[in-house]
């Protein structure tokens, strides 16, 4: 990955390095310059905006969410019953999270969360969504053949767990609470959240086993 | 009116695998970061609202060829063209030759963080009763109508439950076309795996939901 190059916005010497730009480079300028120069956009403001999702908001967040809901019952039962009003809360608040609901697991239940129409995803507790959530196979395959896509993973459910796909086709956005990992009763809530992956979140994985290895494959 | 979707990809003919990657790879060029802050800030200033944006990409002919964030920046031209923000001759030179449109709002930094805190709500409160009740059986609409809509097509004429009522929200259809919110009622359906995909698929344990706004469903 590369760094996102800061531009100076009243520099005009961009010659010597236009040669190595890639057309979508290119384009890009031209857009961000013509929308500065309209007085559309303020370049510092693109700055914070990339700053605040490369930086403050992302999966770390619901971890937090996640692991407090493992150590509390109380907030358990607030997540589950007004995932928005217990989230916010916490400080998790905003755009693409306005509307929040919690879905758990169960030995029985195992959730997994999909935009098969664009890319709905809860942003104040998970960030921005990976390449692969907005990507054709996860979007055509996830609610056709969940455990393919499971394997994908490297995630495999007995039968009898059954699969529950929530497509978020409107503005309500979901966070799934994954089980706690046996063996984990002597951890505090900092340490739980360091188990819970995104993946765990978006019901494409599992939390991690304390030591930081991939919880039992089985065990959902 | 014809109108196609290109971004409708539940249960499409995709064999390709989901590529998993790590929490903290978001972007794969320095230009898409970019283009993130770009179309944030750029719906910030009040010239379309998420539906219409949404209804520009779904819509683009080469979606299913362009990277994500390929989507979001030719999504975003094509607004600024529609909406007369900038004209095609700027965007190919790189600089401003026509007048700016008025914009309620221009982002500034210091604003970012209170903006992505406020997000944009879409619940409204409810003028009226809702039509259906948790645990009825529905229908969803058969057709697809020649507009931006977020039933999608796997979904289209299924039997389903009601299994949340999720109260009055926005209507994204007539959001898109600027036919302004009409709030509706929205619900949680949830389908069996064979009423979507029928008895010939390997069955995998599996129920899908959508969420979908009172005028997609019909009393089954």
């Amino acid at each position: 990955m590369h760094e996102p190059e800061h531009h100076d916005h009243d520099h005009h010497g961009h010659e010597h390095e236009s040669s190595t730009l890639s057309p979508l480079e290119l384009r890009v300028r031209a857009l961000e310059t013509v929308l500065t120069q309209k007085g559309y956009v303020d370049p510092a403001a693109l700055d914070v905006l990339i700053d605040t999702y490369q930086t403050k908001v992302g999966p770390r967040n619901g971890a937090q969410v996640i692991a407090r809901a493992w150590c509390d019952v109380e907030f358990r039962r607030r997540l589950l019953e007004d995932a928005t009003a217990a989230i916010n809360s916490m400080g998790f608040v905003g755009r693409q999270g306005e509307h929040m609901v919690a879905v758990e697991n169960t030995p029985e239940v195992h959730n997994m969360v999909v935009c098969t129409l664009c890319s709905c995803y809860p942003w104040p507790v998970l960030g921005l969504p990976p390449t692969w959530y907005k990507s054709a196979p996860y979007r055509a395959r996830a609610v056709k053949d969940p455990r393919g896509v499971l394997k994908d993973f490297g995630v495999q459910l007995p039968e009898s767990v059954r699969i529950r796909i929530w497509d978020s086709t409107a503005e309500v956005r979901y966070l799934v609470l994954p089980r706690r990992p046996a063996g984990t009763e002597h951890l505090s809530e900092s340490q739980l959240a360091e188990l819970v992956t995104r993946d765990s979140m978006i019901g494409t994985g599992l939390p991690l086993a304390p030591g930081g290895a991939p919880a039992s494959r089985i065990s959902a | 009116m014809n109108y196609h979707s290109y971004a409708d990809l539940g249960g499409q003919d995709v064999r390709e695998a989901v590529r998993p990657e790590p929490e903290g790879e978001l972007f794969h060029a320095a230009w898409e970061p970019r283009v993130l802050a770009l179309t944030l800030a750029m719906g910030a200033t009040g010239l379309w609202n998420i539906d219409t944006s949404r209804a520009a990409r779904e819509t683009l002919p080469r979606y299913g060829e362009l990277s994500y964030y390929q989507i979001w920046l030719a999504g975003l031209e094509k607004l600024l063209v529609q909406s007369g923000a900038a004209q095609a001759d700027e965007l190919a030179q790189g600089r401003r030759l026509h007048e700016a449109v008025p914009v309620a709002q221009v982002l500034h930094a210091g604003q970012v963080a209170a903006t992505l805190a406020r997000g944009a709500p879409t619940a409204r409160a409810a003028t009226r009763a809702a039509r259906f009740t948790l645990g009825q059986w529905v229908r969803t609409r058969d057709a697809a109508p020649p507009h931006h809509t977020r039933l999608p097509g796997y979904t289209r004429g299924k039997r389903g439950v009601i299994e949340r009522v999720l109260g009055t929200h926005v209507f994204a259809d007539t959001h898109a076309q600027g036919q302004g919110e009409q709030p509706q009622w929205l619900y949680t359906v949830a389908f069996d795996e064979q009423e979507l995909w029928g008895t010939h698929t390997p069955r995998q344990q599996c129920t899908v939901s959508v969420d979908a706004w009172e005028p997609y469903l019909e009393p089954a």
